[in-house]
């Protein structure tokens, strides 16, 4: 099909299109968005890839690293410190932290509390 | 002084006079028109921002322009004929439309120039998340086929005959559910149409949360609709500042048209993720925006003078902006399901009518009726990434009816 010269007709505007032709721009233009929305997304999983690479290996180093920190000196247990205002821990099942703080953030703005006059006993994912 | 002659001089100056004369009727139509819009705005909540800025801008045009001898008109459509027109001596003149146009005139320049829809799309860049995307990136996939209604509704426009392949295109456009996406092609290919197409698309991408479901419904089983997704990886900092160039090279290179909305949208998400342009970001996001939005509806309103509006090419656009819309959603759903089958139901295909942009609106959608069939569904980042490569997805789509047709 030859689009250049299809274009030069539609330029005027009084031309209309036949619906051979109607169907064949339909199609390849189609075909266009799937063809360039599937190279985009080849790019997104090679470059995911490589971070996902990246990501593991820093990891690993940071978990040998720790390993063998706490093969040379046991560390002292100790509680992390509270935040200011905090009022303790709170246990979380399956829910990474994250996640947990915007629950916790939800829940103050539902109830019109400040966070710091609420305490969050444990929060637990439901399956 | 002749107090009857200058009585009768005012009443036939004025507007009321001119709702007699010469088809004056078919402006009373349009200021109806514009009042149920103001109400569906306003009221119904219809996209306000834009809708109500259209509306007056409709309703400002039809109180003052009653023809080529409307002099104090706030828009003239006969000096954009002659701007577009190769044969006029004012062909591409925008100092004649500056000398002689009105105020509506004269904003709706950077609706002709595109510079409007451009800036909004770097609004949006600005203001989305490509998160959900970049961590899933087969979103692009339902991105894709939810633009399946442009192209059905630029071929049910074109067999019809009563448009040319420009305004085919244009109004096929409409099924992408991204109104500046919508006038900037519009603007480019069928300019005559404005005011309808752009009418059209925000009153339907409004209407989302009526028109998806039912299809959602018809096209998925309860089963299917069920489906709980697994959570998303987690996505650095690096990869979401890499994420615009990589998409705004490609794209560009690949369909070269689609340069002013994609180089926008992907400059507001780099001033977004990168980190150190916070003043810009938060510009864009807020103020340009408000800005650009005031200047966008107002001048699209101007379009919809009643001669070049109350026509059957109209009800046609309407009728066919519906279908686009509908098909957008079911090319998606499409897909969805196809998903779903191919990853042993590890995709709702509920996240595939999220692939018409209309960002949030149509992720949020999916999420209300995942929540429907499952009250521990979360949805909406799963669909968050669908809906984003929509906004691509219509883009490229654009790009090519542009690169065709312009």
């Amino acid at each position: 099909m030859n689009f250049a010269l299809l274009a030069a007709q539609s330029a005027d505007s009084g031309t209309k299109m036949n619906i051979g032709d109607a169907a064949i721009v339909a199609i390849f233009g189609y075909a266009v968005v799937f063809f360039g929305l599937i190279l985009l997304m080849c790019v997104l999983y090679i470059t995911g890839a490589a971070f996902k690479r990246r990501d593991a290996k820093a990891a690993a180093a940071k978990a040998s690293e720790v390993k063998a920190e706490a093969k040379t000196s046991p560390a002292p247990v100790v509680d992390a410190p509270t935040a200011p205002g905090s009022a303790g821990h709170v246990k979380l099942h399956g829910v990474p932290d994250k996640e947990a703080a915007m629950i916790m953030a939800i829940v103050a703005d539902k109830l019109q509390t400040p966070l710091n006059e609420l305490r969050f006993t444990s929060i637990k994912e439901i399956k | 002084m002749d107090i009857l002659q200058t009585l009768k001089d005012l009443w036939e100056g004025s507007g009321f006079h001119s709702f007699f004369v010469n088809g004056g009727w078919k402006n009373l139509v349009m200021i109806v028109i514009s009042c149920v819009l103001l109400y569906l705005g306003i009221k119904k909540k219809f996209e306000p921002l834009l809708l109500v800025g259209i509306a007056f801008g409709c309703l400002l045009v039809n109180l003052s322009y009653f023809g080529p001898e409307s002099t104090d008109a706030l828009y003239h459509p006969e000096l954009w004929t002659n701007f577009l027109d190769e044969n006029s001596e004012y062909y591409h003149s925008y100092g004649h439309i500056l000398s002689h146009g009105g105020l509506l005139d004269i904003l709706y320049i950077g609706v002709k120039a595109g510079i409007y829809p451009s800036l909004i799309f770097m609004g949006v860049g600005a203001m989305t998340d490509f998160g959900p995307l970049i961590a899933n990136p087969k979103s692009l996939l339902l991105g894709a086929a939810a633009q399946m209604g442009v192209f059905l509704a630029f071929f049910g426009a074109a067999a019809s005959g009563v448009f040319t392949g420009n305004q085919a295109a244009s109004i096929g456009i409409i099924g992408g559910a991204d109104g500046p996406t919508a006038i900037f092609l519009t603007t480019k290919l069928s300019p005559e149409l404005l005011g309808p197409i752009a009418i059209a698309a925000y009153s339907y991408m409004a209407l989302i949360p009526l028109i998806q479901p039912p299809l959602m419904k018809l096209l998925t089983t309860e089963k299917e609709r069920k489906v709980k997704m697994e959570q998303n990886r987690v996505v650095s900092k690096t990869e979401k500042i890499i994420f615009p160039i990589i998409v705004a090279m490609f794209v560009i290179l690949l369909l070269p048209s689609t340069a002013p909305l994609i180089g926008c949208l992907m400059l507001g998400n780099l001033w977004r993720e990168c980190g150190v342009t916070e003043r810009l970001s938060d510009t864009v996001q807020n103020a340009l925006m408000n800005i650009v939005t005031v200047f966008l509806g107002i001048s699209v309103g101007a379009t919809t003078a009643a001669d070049s509006f109350l026509n059957l090419k109209t009800v046609l656009i309407i009728g066919l902006g519906l279908t686009a819309f509908a098909f957008s959603t079911v090319g998606g759903l499409l897909v969805g399901k196809l998903m779903y089958v191919l990853t042993g139901g590890k995709v709702n295909p509920l996240i595939g009518s999220a692939g018409v942009s209309a960002v949030p609106m149509a992720a949020r959608v999916s999420q209300v009726e995942g929540q429907k069939a499952n009250p521990s569904n979360f949805l909406l980042m799963h669909a968050m990434g669908p809906n984003v490569a929509g906004v691509i997805g219509s883009a490229i789509a654009a790009g090519f009816l542009l690169a065709v047709f312009g």
